[in-house]
């Protein structure tokens, strides 16, 4: 087994591996879709946010990288670090569970997403700049597809509208974490970060609004799971990353 | 890009590496699609830079292969680099692009990407019979850059690269 990396742990790589984390957890949890969607073109379409998402990881991985000076790459990044080190919203490694779960932890993530990567176009990171430039139209296109997908199931069948009401009150607890950016105060300060917590009043209104709509209720209660920006996981995560890292560190640098 | 401000060297590389065409709709090449972003001549190496369409978008190192494989097939000494900024949008796409593209069945983005060119394609014609009358089957498609669309005058199916 190859051994795992050690990170040199700035404020500014963190904040970039943390985002780079989470586009590569959900990718590979949209990936896990694949050949199994309810139908063709929502298995391609699933399949398509995926690839969507693993391309904004590399370019996020590659700018930590620069940033860290290290010379560590996206590879290993991605394959030679521990559950520990990963910085990932608890959110995105939790199992998909049925379609309706996974629609709507979508939702709530291109929610965000959407606001985020609208702002980052600002950051005074150049990097993360022009990686914002295209990723905040791959994100306009995810939050329309999930949140048409949520008004759908809540508003279809009783069975839609229970699953996708299950699902709302699952997760719903793992949004808070988004909000809650560790340690970037001064990364805000500089320009580089945006303030998560000012994007907390548009995604309510996102949310309040598509929920609404497919008559679905949204639990109340402020309490949030958190710990994955600080790399304090679920179990959820070892298994994603042992099926993800099992080939590169038993055959490291394989290629085909 | 491939302007008067090119050396003769240089306007040659360009020439060469601009036939590389994208791997996924074949009818285009990489300066059709605005994918090739510009030939610089470096101590006697020619660096050409590259832009990917999406983030995701798996064809990028296909074709940065393939453009490394012209340059070397016509004796150049060259590299490939990946250029993210300014980002890529539709509107880069030639008007010869967009006319290949009709022509090879797929209907061309609309003008002016942006956020609220993405929320009003409204209007798409299908590329075999010209009609206005259809409509969008998924918004993920066969790639990354296409949507799913039908024709309800002829009833065919079609793709559509999406306005990015």
């Amino acid at each position: 087994m190859t051994t795992s990396i050690a990170v040199r742990e700035t404020a500014e790589v963190l904040f970039v591996l943390a985002r780079a984390d989470d586009a590569l957890i959900a990718g590979h949890r949209l990936s896990e879709w694949c050949g199994r969607g309810p139908t063709p073109e929502e298995d391609i379409a699933l399949s398509n946010m995926g690839l969507d998402l693993l391309g904004q990881a590399r370019s996020l991985y590659a700018r930590a990288g620069a940033l860290e000076g290290a010379g560590h790459d996206e590879d290993q990044f991605a394959y030679l670090r521990d559950p520990p080190q990963y910085r990932n919203l608890l959110l995105l490694e939790l199992p998909n569970g049925d379609f309706a779960r996974t629609i709507v932890r979508q939702f709530f993530y291109a929610a965000f997403m959407d606001l985020w990567w609208q702002a980052m176009v600002g950051s005074g990171d150049a990097g993360l700049a022009a990686i914002a430039a295209k990723a905040e139209k791959e994100s306009a296109y995810h939050l329309r597809h999930s949140a048409e997908w949520v008004i759908r199931l809540g508003d279809g069948t009783a069975e839609s509208h229970r699953r996708a009401q299950e699902a709302v009150d699952l997760l719903m607890p793992y949004v808070g974490e988004m909000f809650a950016g560790e340690d970037e105060a001064s990364l805000v300060a500089c320009g580089m970060a945006v303030d998560a917590a000012g994007l907390r009043a548009g995604w309510d209104a996102m949310v309040d609004r598509v929920l609404a709509e497919a008559t679905l209720v949204r639990p109340g209660g402020g309490w949030s799971q958190t710990g994955g920006r600080r790399g304090r996981h679920t179990e959820h995560l070892g298994f994603l990353l042992a099926e993800m890292q099992h080939l590169p560190r038993t055959h490291p640098g394989a290629v085909w | 890009m491939s302007g008067s401000a090119l050396s003769a060297r240089e306007r040659v590389a360009w020439g060469v590496v601009a036939e590389v065409v994208d791997p996924e709709i074949p009818v285009l090449t990489i300066a059709d699609l605005g994918v090739l972003r510009s030939v610089v001549e470096m101590d006697g190496v020619m660096e050409v830079a590259i832009t990917p369409t999406y983030s995701g978008c798996p064809a990028m190192s296909m074709i940065a292969l393939e453009v490394q494989m012209a340059l070397d097939a016509a004796g150049i000494s060259g590299r490939v680099v990946t250029v993210l900024e300014p980002a890529w949008t539709t509107d880069w796409m030639s008007a010869a692009g967009r006319a290949k593209l009709l022509a090879y069945g797929v209907a061309p983005p609309g003008r002016a990407a942006g956020r609220r060119a993405l929320f009003s394609v409204e209007a798409v014609g299908c590329p075999r019979c010209g009609s206005m009358r259809t409509e969008c089957i998924a918004e993920f498609g066969s790639t990354s850059c296409k949507a799913l669309w039908r024709c309800l005058a002829c009833r065919e199916p079609f793709d559509q690269f999406k306005c990015h």
